[in-house]
């Protein structure tokens, strides 16, 4: 990966005058290709966000590390407590930590789409002529690859501390495939998020403050069976723990087919309705 | 004027924000193939007026068509003709300006290797080519403006908005936007202008319209706008200041009009009717001061300038 230095404002390479010949001809050529198809102007979008990470290395690393943290954080400080020894802990532990953080960094779409307006290129982009999506739906593609990247390094990370897939490569990948899934339906509330919100901030805050508790409160850490009666069924219920049963049970080999159907049924849900206010906020924006 | 010579119709537009009322009953006839200048304080309303014609706000009433598509019911056409460079570079600041260009390319409809080509041909003839590898968070200030108006006739379009264009640039910066503007528009593209500066608009709009408070206060050709606030002045300075008395009355003779004494003991300046050519009553004047045996140190001619226009206008709204 290439780092680009990111250079300080300067004039001394003050820009050569503009050729008006040369600009008269480019004027005049007239051309007007045939607008993108929707996909192509996502993919577009795509890889414009591939060439941030190219340029602003940085922001990957926040997605690769903090991942990696948690995975060894929760495995050694609450392994013993919980499950009398972290071995056995990793084993239950490693699909949920890996949902709760790959999930987590959806948040970063929203501040993505929220930088993008409050800079201006956003005004670009919405007067083109294009799927009113595609700026959204390209960074949600690139995301794609970021959460792909985060899965594989704490997949990584969990066999070198010794966690063992009893689902095969099989199921690891379809387990993988479902939260990659799940993340680009939810990542939508975000986007939504960002469209509606002043700043990139207040994205970060009312997202973390529903994602924390979101996240905690599930199967991701603990067996909600150990938990008082009257919370089992909230926490068994929400998306996050359809969505780690669904993903656990594909890396240890038993699929377990409701929540896997729950968690695309949640997916579509997201899509369908913070999919609509996203691109009615934009096009109000 | 027939609505197919119009590039811009708008009627009655009004957008508030909150209890702002930020554009307040605008309405706008823009011919096509011209520079048409919106000119007003920070503030007026320009940049409101603009992003509601570029489609990027929805306004709270009135209407408007751009080529004669509906700005409401069919805003997809009209982002099929016009393009925006916004008052605030709309580019990506983290990727270079190549990539900017080739991003939009390829947004435009272009192939890769033919997006590639694109942008190469317009850095070049923008002057950008040494650049294009550089982030554009590096460049100044005028190589931000000329990226953003290369991005903007990608695809060369019908009608071109800028969004103050210069403001904040280098005399020498600013007049290369000039003769960009002048050469985009000599190949037929209608620009929209907005500008708090009045040179800008005498420059190279050929119709402005003044805008202050959200309303459209007057509309016309620089000439008309100027002649709208009476004719041009002729100001003297003398060398003797114990002449002042009579060499009043001898401009007031000459030039039938009121002469008015400076608050400079040695000036006088006399304003001109409609209708009298300033150049023949400045040497007619001369000439009348020397049969006089008056000696004058400084004599100048002045215009009506936009500033003056621009000042006459907004203090009889004030008023």
């Amino acid at each position: 990966m290439t780092v680009t230095q990111t250079d300080t404002k300067s004039d001394v390479d003050a820009p050569a005058p503009v050729a008006k010949e040369h600009l008269r001809r480019l004027l005049a050529t007239g051309e007007r290709p045939a607008a993108p198809s929707a996909f192509a102007s996502a993919r577009a979008f795509a890889w414009r966000s591939m060439l941030k990470i190219k340029h602003v290395p940085e922001q990957l690393g926040d997605i690769l590390v903090f991942p990696i943290i948690m995975l060894l954080m929760f495995t050694y400080l609450f392994g013993g407590a919980i499950a009398g020894g972290t071995g056995e802990y990793l084993q239950f532990l490693l699909p949920g930590i890996m949902v709760m953080s790959i999930v987590m960094t959806t948040i970063y779409t929203g501040m993505s789409v929220n930088i993008d307006i409050n800079k201006g290129v956003s005004d670009r982009f919405r007067t083109l002529p294009i799927w009113r999506a595609a700026p959204m739906v390209g960074y949600l593609l690139a995301d794609m690859f970021r959460y792909a990247a985060a899965g594989a390094i704490m997949f990584g990370t969990g066999l070198v501390m010794g966690y063992r897939p009893e689902g095969g490569a099989v199921g690891v990948l379809l387990g993988v495939g479902l939260l990659l899934v799940f993340c680009f339906a939810f990542s939508w509330v975000w986007t939504w998020l960002g469209l509606i919100t002043r700043s990139e901030k207040t994205v970060m805050s009312i997202s973390m403050s529903i994602l924390f508790p979101m996240t905690f409160l599930s199967n991701v850490m603990v067996d909600p069976s150990t938990m008082p009666g009257w919370l089992q069924p909230v926490v068994k219920n929400t998306p996050i723990s359809q969505l780690v049963d669904g993903v656990r049970g594909l890396f240890d080999g038993t699929v377990d087919s409701v929540s896997v159907l729950t968690t695309l049924i949640w997916s579509g849900g997201f899509v369908a309705v913070f999919g609509f206010l996203t691109i009615r906020a934009y096009n109000r924006k | 004027m027939s609505q197919r010579d119009l590039a811009i119709r708008a009627e009655g537009l009004v957008k508030h924000f909150k209890d702002v009322k930020a554009v307040d009953g605008v309405d706008l006839e823009v011919p096509t193939g011209t520079v048409y200048g919106v000119l007003g304080p920070n503030g007026a309303g320009k940049t409101t007026t603009v992003r509601m014609l570029a489609t990027l706000l929805r306004p709270d009433a009135g209407n408007a068509t751009v080529f004669g598509h509906d700005l409401l019911t069919d805003a997809a056409s009209v982002r099929s003709q016009v393009s925006l460079t916004g008052q605030y570079a709309s580019l990506d600041e983290d990727l270079t300006g190549a990539e900017n260009l080739v991003l939009l390319s390829r947004l435009y409809g272009y192939a890769k290797p033919a997006a590639r080509e694109r942008a190469g041909d317009l850095l070049e003839a923008f002057g950008l080519s040494a650049a294009a590898g550089k982030q554009v968070k590096a460049y100044s200030g005028g190589m931000r403006r000329r990226l953003d108006i290369a991005a903007s006739i990608i695809v060369t379009p019908k009608l071109l908005f800028l969004d103050e264009p210069t403001t904040g640039l280098d005399p020498r910066s600013r007049n290369q936007v000039w003769d960009v503007i002048r050469t985009i528009v000599a190949e037929g593209t209608t620009v929209l202008l907005t500008t708090q500066y009045l040179e800008e608009a005498d420059q190279l709009a050929s119709r402005i319209a003044v805008i202050d408070t959200g309303k459209v206060i007057a509309e016309g050709t620089p000439g008309q706008l100027k002649s709208s606030v009476g004719a041009g002045s002729i100001r003297v300075r003398l060398h003797h200041a114990d002449q002042r008395a009579h060499a009043q009355g001898v401009l007031a003779e000459a030039l039938a009009v009121e002469v008015a004494l400076d608050d400079d003991p040695v000036a006088l300046t006399a304003r001109l009717a409609p209708g009298q050519d300033t150049a023949e009553q400045g040497s007619h004047v001369l000439g009348e001061l020397a049969r006089a045996g008056i000696l004058v140190d400084d004599f100048s001619l002045g215009q009506p300038s936009l500033d003056e226009v621009f000042l006459s206008l907004t203090d009889r709204i004030d008023v």
